[in-house]
């Protein structure tokens, strides 16, 4: 009967509409339910469409034409596919798509853009910043030049009319500043109390609140004198002076206009270099083609470390996986069986360690291995300097990570072992298979088949575990004679110490060195990935 | 359905999120003010201390100034938020971090009068200038000393011999632990060796003629460098044991409040916690080694500083020169976080009520500020290497030698 109708199904040739007109209505879903659906729908796309909105105006007011063609791209395209009863294939892609984008694709590219500048600090901004900035900040006072008292006014009685300063010298006398210099205020045309001018005839003096929002201006108006410029200092003071470096197209250069010195532009470097060598503090961005991934490789305080680190962060990574899939395992295959009472009990306990917050665990973990004062020392009567020795330290780092890490495994492997069919196990024990023979040669091997890929990303995790050192040894110990790489260094460790531990941050380089252990981890991600397949065939 | 839903609801979570990404203005201040604004960005307790008086500052001229906590890493932001025009006008932070924010062009010098000058306390004015420019207005001064259980220990020490004679006696009686607090850990700490390190003779950056700091010249490797620690290792593991790398950040004043130490080499931010655990303590310099000079710890200065990349520069001056100059500001933020004012006048008014504010200050009396040229940024992590190494008991020579060379290159590069 059932047979008969299967078959009569797929003979028959429904006779479907087509068209917009078709509306898949199916008689399990009720009308309200769409029409809530819909309501929603609605209400949803019209949040999407406020926060364009809202997004636009600060976009467009910063003028930042590239971030809003991109919101108008996005918008567009959310609106275009979830407005029409077609594209269900986009509809279901296109959040997954963007979101790929925003926490994948950019970072990626933007981590590699960077690899191929020298931006760090003293290289962050462009070369007008840095010149801009060097000769702003060598404005010094005027020598035995005097301070004044400021009042910002405007000509007329309009407060966004044209701004001048209206200055009272110690003695008393008034003048008057704008762009085109210094003139003295007859003295009966203003009044004064105390420092500052209050009033003044034919100028309108603005409040500190009314000045307030004037506030590129005050600092944009420098008022020519013959020794400098008057410069508004806040809004209620000035004083002349003068910026001592100036930069000079010409020769591409800055120049000192006290002492002559110059500083001319390393436009390879991004810095103002002197006769000297020395650098202006203030550099720029510039690109610096391959040089960091050369580095990398050439610096010999980078390269004569870079094997040590790597071989001991395989060793970690693998040791890791390692010594908490066999104690996992352990605990998961003991407590694979009906007959233990309080099951679930045992479970729970040796589930604990993975339910508390391994950044707080990390910091236990590294006081309890203190020499003096620690539990480990304390409790098994040793003397032991753990975090001192380079082998102490790299077995308390992998005890650290065994207990951090067996729960997982623990869980994982609970979970495969209830999966397995039983009666594998025991056609093996009919056929007269020794318990060991049964785990070896059927329980273990299946379990692998389940456990490899989490095994594999668990080994890449590892591979750039960056807390479980930064927080336990920081990469120590160290040799007394060599502070750049320790015993229990990971890469990525090493890595961020090199790259913002030295001379500050630089992020070009630290990006450099990233994509190549990137490429590391793929890999070996690559090659088990293989492995594993091959596996897979064998047993399936 | 639901699934479209959910589709519709995860568009929403992105267009919010590109919303938000792309949106560079900085936070809406509420605009209850007809004048301009101002955003001044400090870490939890200095924003907590400040915002009345920025509050005050803003009823009294007609602006809106917003105090906003940065929690974590203050510079860094700064910096990075300055680079992308999201910045604050006003940023409140330590002196040594100038270096840093000039060359990566954050902030500006600012322009004091003769008169406000003479109202700082010295190192406080040298301590923010930089490059012959002043670069912030101090309010805070901060530095380490020993700080002695008057129960154990009623006097202080003369010379560092004598506390580690005291310190020994004690052990001896079996009543501490340790004869000396003072935090190394296992990967050192520049900060609190350094009273040691100048006390033995030993200095890191040399001076120019102007007295700036002369970052071509570094000492870490220098005859009395070496001499200098020579003597510290005297006193680390392999020697009478004052030092050692258990003791770290972690648990440096833990042992002292717990009675495990009767000496403790640390700053004014201990005392809280000293106080609360009830023992009875005197703060006194850091006592120099027997015929030595003077035991030399950082100062460190608190400092207001005008963002170059501010919105409202004009404002920000007027608020850093003229208004947090004031002594009661800066009475404010000691109440806030007691550590001695910069400006003269507020010292004053403070020590007379509470007697440490005094002893804190005769004991950075020798101190030396800080540096805050970039290059002190490679000095920090092989040095601290090396100080650790050396308390552990290894050479002194060519431990210092390679500390040496890893700085120099990394101040070339």
């Amino acid at each position: 009967m059932t047979i008969d109708k299967v078959a009569g199904a797929e003979g028959a040739t429904l006779p479907r509409p087509r068209g917009s007109a078709w509306r898949p209505v199916t008689p399990s879903t009720p009308r309200g339910t769409f029409v809530i659906g819909l309501v929603v729908k609605i209400f949803a796309l019209g949040i999407v469409g406020a926060l364009a909105v809202a997004a636009a105006g600060p976009l467009i007011a910063a003028q930042e034409w590239m971030w809003l063609s991109l919101l108008v791209v996005t918008t567009g395209l959310i609106f275009y596919v979830y407005l029409s009863p077609r594209r269900i294939a986009l509809k279901y892609f296109v959040p997954g798509l963007l979101l790929l984008i925003a926490f994948q694709l950019v970072p990626v590219v933007y981590t590699a853009s960077m690899a191929f500048t020298n931006f760090g600090d003293g290289h962050r901004g462009s070369k007008q910043e840095a010149i801009e900035q060097i000769q702003s900040s060598s404005v010094r006072q005027v020598p035995g030049s005097v301070e004044y008292g400021l009042s910002v006014a405007t000509r007329g009685d309009d407060a966004d009319g044209e701004l001048v300063f209206l200055l009272l010298d110690p003695s008393g006398n008034g003048l008057i500043g704008d762009a085109e210099g210094l003139r003295p205020l007859a003295p009966g045309s203003f009044t004064a109390s105390g420092t500052r001018i209050t009033a003044a005839d034919g100028y309108r003096v603005l409040s500190l609140s009314e000045a307030s929002l004037r506030s590129e201006d005050i600092t944009a108006l420098v008022v020519p004198t013959e020794a400098g410029a008057v410069r508004a200092n806040g809004i209620t003071r000035a004083f002349e002076g003068r910026a001592v470096n100036a930069y000079d197209a010409g020769c591409d250069c800055i120049v000192n206009v006290d002492t002559g010195e110059t500083w001319t532009a390393d436009n390879e470097n991004g810095s103002f270099v002197n006769a000297a060598g020395e650098r202006l503090p203030q550099g720029w961005k510039v690109n610096v083609g391959l040089r960091n991934f050369a580095v990398a490789l050439t610096d010999p305080r980078i390269s004569t470390h870079f094997l040590g680190a790597l071989l001991w962060n395989i060793a970690f990574a693998a040791l890791s996986v390692f010594v908490t899939f066999v104690l996992g395992t352990a605990c998961a295959l003991a407590l694979h069986s009906d007959r233990i009472r309080g099951l679930r009990i045992y479970r729970i306990l040796l589930v604990l360690p993975y339910a508390m917050p391994s950044f707080a665990m990390l910091l236990v973990w590294s006081d309890m291995f203190n020499r003096d004062f620690g539990l480990v020392n304390k409790l098994l009567g040793l003397d032991v300097d753990w975090f001192g020795g380079a082998w102490s330290a790299r077995l308390a780092v992998i005890i650290i990570q065994l207990w951090l890490g067996y729960p997982y495994m623990f869980l994982v492997a609970t979970g495969a072992l209830q999966a397995m069919p039983k009666e594998l196990v025991e056609a093996a024990a009919i056929d007269g298979a020794s318990p060991w023979a049964r785990l070896r040669q059927v329980t273990l091997p299946l379990l692998l088949v389940a456990l490899s890929p989490l095994l594999i990303s668990s080994f890449a995790y590892n591979f750039n575990n960056f807390n479980a050192i930064r927080l336990t040894t920081d990469g120590g110990p160290f040799p007394p004679t060599d502070s750049t790489a320790g015993a229990t260094d990971l890469l990525i460790t090493y890595t961020y110490r090199l790259a913002f531990g030295g001379s500050g941050a630089q992020a070009g380089l630290a990006s450099a060195i990233s994509i190549y252990i990137f490429f590391i981890v793929v890999i070996f991600s690559l090659i088990s990935f293989r492995r594993t397949i091959r596996h897979e065939e064998v047993f399936s | 359905m639901r699934i479209r839903m959910t589709g519709v609801l995860a568009a929403l979570t992105v267009s919010a999120l590109v919303a938000t990404g792309c949106s560079s203005g900085s936070p809406e201040p509420d605009s209850t003010q007809p004048g301009g604004s101002l955003l001044i960005w400090a870490d939890d307790q200095r924003a907590a201390a400040l915002a009345p008086f920025a509050e005050a500052f803003g009823q009294e001229n007609g602006v809106t100034v917003t105090v906003e906590a940065i929690s974590q890493d203050l510079q860094t932001n700064f910096v990075t938020a300055s680079q992308a025009g999201t910045g604050p006008d006003i940023v409140i932070g330590a002196h040594d971090w100038i270096g840093n924010l000039v060359q990566n062009g954050t902030i500006d010098p600012v322009h004091l009068t003769a008169e406000q000058e003479a109202a700082f306390a010295e190192v406080a004015l040298q301590a923010v200038s930089f490059d012959g420019q002043t670069y912030g207005v101090p309010y805070a001064i901060e530095n380490v000393a020993l700080i002695r259980n008057t129960d154990l220990a009623p006097n202080a020490p003369a010379t560092i011999e004598e506390l580690v004679a005291t310190g020994q006696a004690l052990v001896a009686e079996g009543k501490v632990t340790n004869i000396l607090s003072l935090q190394v850990g296992q990967n050192g700490d520049t900060y609190h060796i350094y009273p040691l390190f100048t006390a033995g003779g030993g200095y890191l950056f040399g001076k120019q003629a102007n007295g700036a700091w002369n970052p071509e010249d570094v000492g870490v490797n220098s005859p009395g460098s070496v001499a200098a620690f020579t003597k510290i290792r005297d006193l680390g593991e392999a020697g009478s044991g004052a030092l050692t790398r258990s003791i770290s950040g972690d648990n440096a004043i833990p042992t002292f409040t717990s009675g495990g130490a009767a000496f403790l080499v640390s700053g004014p931010w201990a005392i809280a916690d000293i106080k609360k655990a009830g023992i009875n303590y005197e703060i006194s310099p850091v006592p120099p080694f027997a015929g030595g000079p003077p035991a030399s710890p950082f100062v460190g200065v608190q400092a207001f500083f005008v963002a170059s990349k501010g919105k409202n520069k004009a404002l920000a001056v007027e608020f850093v020169t003229n208004y947090a100059a004031k002594p009661e500001i800066q009475k404010a933020l000691y109440e806030a976080n007691p550590r001695p004012p910069a400006l003269k006048a507020a010292l004053e008014e403070v020590a007379a009520t509470d007697p440490d504010i005094d002893k804190w200050f005769a004991a950075g009396e020798n101190g030396t500020p800080m540096p805050n040229i970039p290059q002190m940024a490679a000095i920090w992590d092989p040095f601290n290497k090396a100080s650790a190494a050396i308390v552990g008991g290894a050479d002194v020579q060519s431990t210092l030698d390679a500390a040496q060379e890893t700085i120099v290159e990394a101040i070339g590069s």
